[in-house]
């Protein structure tokens, strides 16, 4: 197939879907994996509940959204990288259905045992995703072995190696920090207390993990292969580690939505490093290069992509000024009222 | 358990079940914004509480709604992979398009209407739930241009190995998917109709809200009524665009087997496909399924032997579903026309208020066995006279989908019955008393 510049453009709106989906959901999954941690009463787990409410169903959108781009603009990557990844991608799925069916039933019922079923499902459905989606995207940048069929040559246990493992750990604790950070700003003492302490804890965890993950990336993947030939990219992990040192600055002054969006942006320009390292693949394969799914090989027909572009040019700027718009209309410290049954 | 099979299981377990909670969502968004909206109109509290309490039921539907409309998306790549491949080209866009028009507007309105009472102006907390119910209407369009296109493609061209698209426009103003979305949606309305019916009856019976209940009542008798009618006739319209472009499904809802000229219909029948002849047929008119299919009572109608057995969908599966479903469509009219009759005072009628309460689930059976109808009929074919489904199906293992298919079946019929559970439970409980709605003051700005 021949080469244009669409692909490139949707190879870049690809990396930007992925990227808000994780600044965005990435909260609501991090604050849900908190909630016995954080939540020391009911009161306390309604705010948790409150503070994601108006927000995961919006967020997961970009999931979806995401996984569209896929199928529209890369259908030969999609079809392969979603049948290779079977069944880690339905308990991505079915994790997330209860995630959302929890936040949405939990405070519809007055039982204790009803909240508490929906407490755990909230609990499994957040914390899950965070794991899966970790480690599925350590995978994706080290290479998974597909041969020339596009059939994935290992099993479930296979994607469990060390270092899939450790993005998954990565992505546990990062969105648990960025969850923690949202609460912080949208609950009111003590539990904003409460979360921007556990902020700072996981923080250094979630540091220490990175660089571990960074340092592992220098030798199980090709990430770092474009960053010597452009290395104008190293300006993402830059932007990504300088965002991530200003969350504790902003913390300690106990400017929490501040400290919140430096971590979105920590996570949008980490996303960034890792699918500019992947350039142009999108689906890489670690038994020759050859079987990967790249850009070039993978895409729908320059027509369908510039309808595409187009669709997205007008509308994605219309959807991300109402997101803001309801961000900010929502952006309310949570009162007594809120939480009232 | 054969791959294939299991995955033709699986995908029609997630999209019978997503189909559980769409038609209210399309429908029940509409009265809602309708009963707040005459609240704003008129100030009167029992529209207020109306659309609290309809939005509540809506809202519980919806959350399922959602979440199982993600698997729907997702199984297209895992257990379609071919298909993906083949026609991702053309299929793939319309299913991102629908993301980027739709599932953003709905899923951000429905939380600023929902979170927003008492905190923002009334009338954006209205335009919230019409832009919500208009946005999943939408969605409603383009996930029917997608179908559509399975039914009957156009505007592609092959190359490069798949279909790839050739003209946008074609894809867009297909008539056969425009016909399913014109069936599809009034549908969806006259299922929420009966529903908003429905409980109002049960209230209405228990003389509990009478007042509030009466104003819903009226609403939807109105509203159901109008769109009940309209499925008749454009039931058959769209029959008869079957009969043009897709033969093979026409003859299995009609089970019939010969090629004739003046073809008689039949009310009722058992199928024998072994044998391919039916077994049992009862009042047969002459000539009417030509005049139903091409409006001519001499016009040929092709019968299933005209194609060979593998081309054939499963012939009792449609036919039965076809009769199921419209039989129930007769029944809605004229049900809808009794509810509006007593539209003022609904209350006179106790033996109608029952019947009402106990049709609520008839249009879910008549939703599902339309759908039966769409996609069992279509077989043979994933994409009508192009794939075969059989060629579709992704190169998984026996395990992976032995272990998927019961998963779904287990996780979405324990979801499913406690959301039935949870609106049942809403349903009764009634509305919330008024002091308990906070209303910001209009004159409040933003």
């Amino acid at each position: 197939m021949e080469m244009n510049i669409f692909q490139i453009i949707w190879f870049v709106l690809w990396g930007v879907l992925w990227a808000v989906y994780f600044a965005l959901d990435g909260f609501d999954l991090g604050a849900g994996s908190l909630l016995y941690f954080l939540g020391k009463d009911e009161k306390e787990r309604r705010v948790i509940y409150q503070a994601v409410g108006p927000f995961w169903d919006g967020n997961e959108v970009w999931l979806i959204t995401a996984g569209g781009a896929t199928f529209a603009a890369f259908p030969t990557a999609y079809a392969v990288m979603f049948s290779a990844l079977y069944t880690p991608l339905l308990l991505l799925l079915f994790s997330l259905i209860i995630r959302g069916v929890a936040v949405e039933y939990r405070n519809k019922h007055e039982s204790p045992s009803w909240r508490a079923f929906w407490d755990f499902l909230f609990f499994l459905g957040s914390l899950l995703p965070a794991l899966l989606l970790g480690v599925a995207f350590a995978n994706i940048f080290k290479g998974v072995p597909i041969n020339e069929k596009g059939l994935l040559q290992t099993n479930l246990l296979g994607l469990l190696n060390p270092f899939g493992l450790l993005g998954g750990l990565l992505f546990v604790f990062c969105f648990a920090t960025h969850g923690a950070l949202w609460v912080a700003f949208k609950a009111s003492s003590p539990l904003s207390e409460r979360a921007a302490s556990l902020a700072k804890k996981t923080w250094v965890i979630t540091l220490l993990l990175v660089i571990i993950f960074w340092a592992a990336s220098f030798v199980t993947t090709n990430l770092w292969e474009n960053y010597k030939k452009a290395p104008i990219l190293a300006v993402f992990p830059l932007l990504a580690a300088i965002c991530y040192l200003t969350v504790p600055v902003f913390l300690n002054k106990e400017s929490y939505f501040k400290a919140w969006a430096a971590s979105a942006l920590t996570i949008v320009f980490f996303t960034a490093w890792g699918v500019a390292g992947l350039f142009p693949n999108i689906l890489p394969s670690s038994i020759d290069p050859a079987y990967s799914l790249t850009i070039f090989n993978s895409s729908s027909s320059p027509l369908t992509l510039k309808i595409m572009t187009t669709v997205a040019v007008i509308f994605v700027p219309i959807v991300l000024a109402y997101t803001f718009w309801a961000y900010k209309t929502f952006s309310y410290k949570i009162t007594e009222k809120d939480i009232a049954y | 358990m054969d791959v294939l099979l299991a995955s033709r299981l699986q995908f029609a377990a997630a999209a019978m079940f997503h189909f559980l909670f769409v038609p209210l969502t399309l429908g029940l968004s509409f009265l809602t914004a309708i009963y707040q909206t005459l609240w704003l109109k008129t100030g009167d509290e029992d529209y207020k509480r109306a659309a609290r309490f309809w939005g509540k039921l809506f809202l519980i539907n919806f959350g399922l709604g959602v979440v199982t409309g993600i698997t729907l998306e997702f199984q297209f790549g895992t257990n379609w992979r071919f298909y993906s491949q083949y026609v991702g080209d053309v299929f793939g866009s319309l299913l991102a398009i629908e993301a980027t028009l739709a599932f953003f507007l709905e899923s951000t309105f429905i939380a600023v209407w929902w979170f927003g009472w008492g905190r923002i102006n009334p009338k954006i907390n209205t335009l919230a739930i019409w832009l919500t119910a208009i946005a999943s209407n939408i969605s409603a369009l383009w996930i029917l241009l997608a179908n559509g296109w399975m039914q009957h493609p156009v505007g592609y061209v092959i190359r490069n190995g798949r279909a790839e698209l050739e003209s946008f426009t074609a894809v867009l103003t297909n008539s056969f998917a425009w016909w399913e979305f014109l069936h599809t949606v009034p549908a969806a309305y006259i299922l929420s109709g009966f529903f908003v019916l429905g409980v109002s009856a049960w209230h209405l019976l228990r003389k509990n809200e009478t007042s509030l209940f009466k104003k819903s009542f009226k609403v939807a008798a109105i509203w159901t009524m109008i769109f009940s009618l309209y499925l008749i006739v454009e039931g058959h319209i769209h029959g008869a665009e079957v009969a043009e472009k897709q033969p093979t499904k026409l003859a299995a809802m009609e089970a019939h087997w010969e090629t004739e000229k003046g073809a008689s219909w039949t009310l009722f029948a058992i199928p024998d496909e072994e044998n391919e002849r039916n077994s049992l047929e009862i009042i047969k008119v002459p000539k009417v399924l030509s005049l139903l299919a091409f409006h001519d009572p001499e016009a040929e109608v092709k019968g299933l032997k005209e194609w060979p057995k593998e081309e054939r969908p499963p012939v009792a599966l449609t036919f039965f579903s076809f009769r199921i479903m419209v039989a129930l469509g007769f029944l809605f009219g004229l049900l809808s026309i009794l509810a509006f009759l007593k539209r003022n005072q609904p209350e006179t009628s106790p033996r109608l208020l029952k019947v009402l309460i106990w049709n609520i689930p008839l249009p879910y059976i008549a939703a599902q066995a339309g759908w039966m109808v769409a996609e069992v009929g279509r077989q043979p074919w994933i994409v009508y006279g192009l794939m075969k489904t059989k060629d579709a199906v992704s190169p998984l293992s026996s395990v992976q989908v032995g272990l998927s298919l019961p998963a779904f079946i287990i996780v979405y019929g324990i979801l499913g019955v406690i959301c039935f559970w949870l609106i049942a439970h809403h349903a009764k409980k009634g509305p919330e008393p008024a002091e308990n709605i906070s209303v910001k003051p209009a004159t409040e700005t933003l």
